[in-house]
């Protein structure tokens, strides 16, 4: 079995004596996408940049598909794609295909750099010199340009900052076919929908430590108390609903007519609320599950201080 | 439909050395003032140090001397103190920092910078020599030592100036890249002959690169007396200590 992707024991980076990473350990399987979510500061960044060998752990140990980042740089950067957080990186006096092409030059089988310039969406600005791109179409250009080598293991740090909504579904599109063609993928975000949208893998950063991990639904499902709400003829006798449900439920009717139920969302609760409306002779109109959105679950996480 | 199905390697080195040369040439000659800085520079000063209100040089003819000294001083200039202030603020700018995390290996990337100085020196020679005719030089010597001489010039000043640009601060690198190329310009064999120091203090000063390829180019162009040994050697001996070590403590970032 192949080693795994990125496996990291007990990480501590600091910068004075300051930790910006204080004891991360992970695992990102061959073939999933891991989504390393948090704030500026959070730690992301030099997580991602010290597997990319870019920088050096103070303990804990670190491999990428079975490698030591430090000592095996050399065997390690043609299996790896790289896209670097501020910039597009390179020579900015080059023109976009230019650069993608000299990338393409340090491969063994590169991807064709006008198809891939295509395929991100820039073969309009082939010809036009890489500082003379707006941030976005760098960001894009950024993406191919850690692509082309045909990577087993991509870095992107902050893939989408910077991009105008289309490009960022357009982007979000190439990165699930990424996944699909067999690409290990780790990515940092501080968009939640992005890492809700894309991660097989969550974990979400403050401080330096992690503070929740998981799949995007067992982050959303876990310890929340959910939400029914559904709409109804106003003024139902909601004391009534109340003693029909599990202990601990509470209703309430915030708007006429329409009902907020705050509970444990269990199929035995949807069975509880509509077998009392049905008694009613009520139709639950709208009836709806709402569970908190990783965002919900971000804020609470990180809005508590952590222990120093 | 492109697949993304990994397929990774590095391509071979003659492969990416090509490239990367071709790279580093081409934004060379689009970065316009730059070109012409290093293209005009050194003939305006072949054409004032050949003017005989300027200086005696106690030479009969005052343009052979000039021009060897000229070509020794564009080699540095180029090779010297432009590579290591452009690579200096690459540096900074994180330019290089990208290119750090591709198969690229800091050895092909530094030689890749030094050829494309080397291709871009070859230009400025011929430019040099065609003025120089013109302006009624007689070579005495071979183009073939000569351009032997400024190819182990261009690669011992090319390791110098990236292992200074790899290892200090881009300001630093630019405050040193000029000071380091006026002190050698002056104390290094080009503008004053090494002739007119004490004995002792020349025998010290030969051993620096400028004062080798001056030398070294003033013997074949002047006197051709084929291949100077002594000052290939010394070119030599530079070129195979400073480029490794550019490439050993050459940062990325």
């Amino acid at each position: 079995m192949p080693a795994a992707a990125v496996e990291i024991t007990d990480l501590v980076k600091r910068y004075g004596d300051k930790p910006a990473v204080d004891g991360i350990s992970l695992t990102v399987p061959r073939g999933q996408l891991l989504a390393l979510l948090g704030t500026n500061g959070a730690g992301k960044t030099t997580t991602i940049e010290i597997c990319e060998g870019f920088r050096r752990p103070d303990s804990g140990r670190v491999r990428v598909l079975g490698l030591d980042p430090v000592t095996d740089t050399d065997a390690l950067r043609p299996k790896v794609g790289v896209m670097l957080q501020d910039g597009v990186g390179g020579y900015t006096g080059a023109r976009a295909l230019e650069l993608l092409q000299l990338f393409g030059s340090y491969a063994a089988h590169p991807l064709d750099a006008r198809e891939l310039l295509e395929q991100v969406g820039l073969s309009d600005v082939a010809g036009t010199q890489v500082k003379r791109l707006s941030g976005g179409q760098q960001q894009r250009l950024s993406l191919a340009m850690a692509l082309i080598a045909r990577p087993e293991l991509l870095f992107l740090d902050e893939p989408t900052t910077g991009m105008d909504p289309q490009a960022r579904r357009r982007t979000w599109q190439l990165i699930r076919k990424l996944r699909a063609d067999g690409v290990s993928i780790v990515l940092t975000t501080h968009y939640l929908d992005e890492a809700e949208e894309l991660a097989d893998h969550v974990v979400m950063l403050h401080a330096g430590r992690i503070v929740a991990d998981g799949t995007p639904a067992d982050l959303t499902r876990a310890g929340s108390a959910g939400q029914v709400r559904f709409s109804a003829r106003a003024s139902l006798p909601i004391a009534e609903l109340r003693a029909a449900l599990p202990a601990g439920a509470e209703v309430s009717e915030p708007v006429a007519g329409d009902y907020l139920v705050a509970a444990e969302v269990t199929p035995a609760l949807l069975a509880a609320i509509t077998s009392w409306c049905a008694a009613q002779d009520v139709l639950a109109d709208g009836l709806t599950v709402e569970r908190r959105s990783l965002e919900e679950v971000f804020l609470a996480l990180t809005a508590t201080p952590v222990q120093p | 439909m492109t697949s993304y199905a990994p397929a990774p390697g590095a391509a071979p080195t003659t492969k990416m050395l090509a490239a990367q040369t071709q790279m580093e040439l081409r934004l060379l000659l689009r970065n316009g003032e730059q070109v012409g800085l290093t293209l005009v520079i050194p003939l305006l000063l072949e054409f004032f140090f050949n003017l005989p209100l300027l200086y005696s040089l106690n030479v009969p003819r005052r343009i052979d001397f000039v021009v060897p000294s000229v070509l020794a001083l564009a080699v540095m200039s180029a090779s010297f103190t432009g590579l290591a202030i452009g690579t200096g603020f690459e540096r900074k700018y994180a330019v290089l920092k990208r290119l750090g995390a591709t198969a690229l290996s800091r050895r092909v990337l530094l030689l890749g910078k030094t050829c494309a100085v080397l291709i871009l020196q070859a230009l400025q020679a011929v430019l040099i020599c065609l003025f120089g005719l013109a302006l009624g030089w007689h070579p005495h010597g071979g183009a073939v030592s000569s351009a032997v001489l400024i190819v182990l010039g261009t690669f011992a000043f090319g390791g110098l100036g990236l292992l200074l640009a790899g290892t200090v601060r881009a300001e630093i690198t630019l405050a040193s890249a000029n000071l380091i190329w006026l002190v050698l310009l002056f104390a290094g064999g080009i503008a004053i002959p090494l002739s007119r120091y004490p004995h002792a203090v020349a025998d010290v000063l030969r051993y620096l690169p400028s004062a080798a390829l001056s030398d070294g180019l003033h013997q074949v162009l002047e006197h051709d007396g084929g291949l100077p040994v002594r000052p290939a050697l010394t070119l030599l001996v530079w070129a195979v200590v400073a480029l490794p070590a550019a490439a050993r403590w050459f940062k990325w970032e």
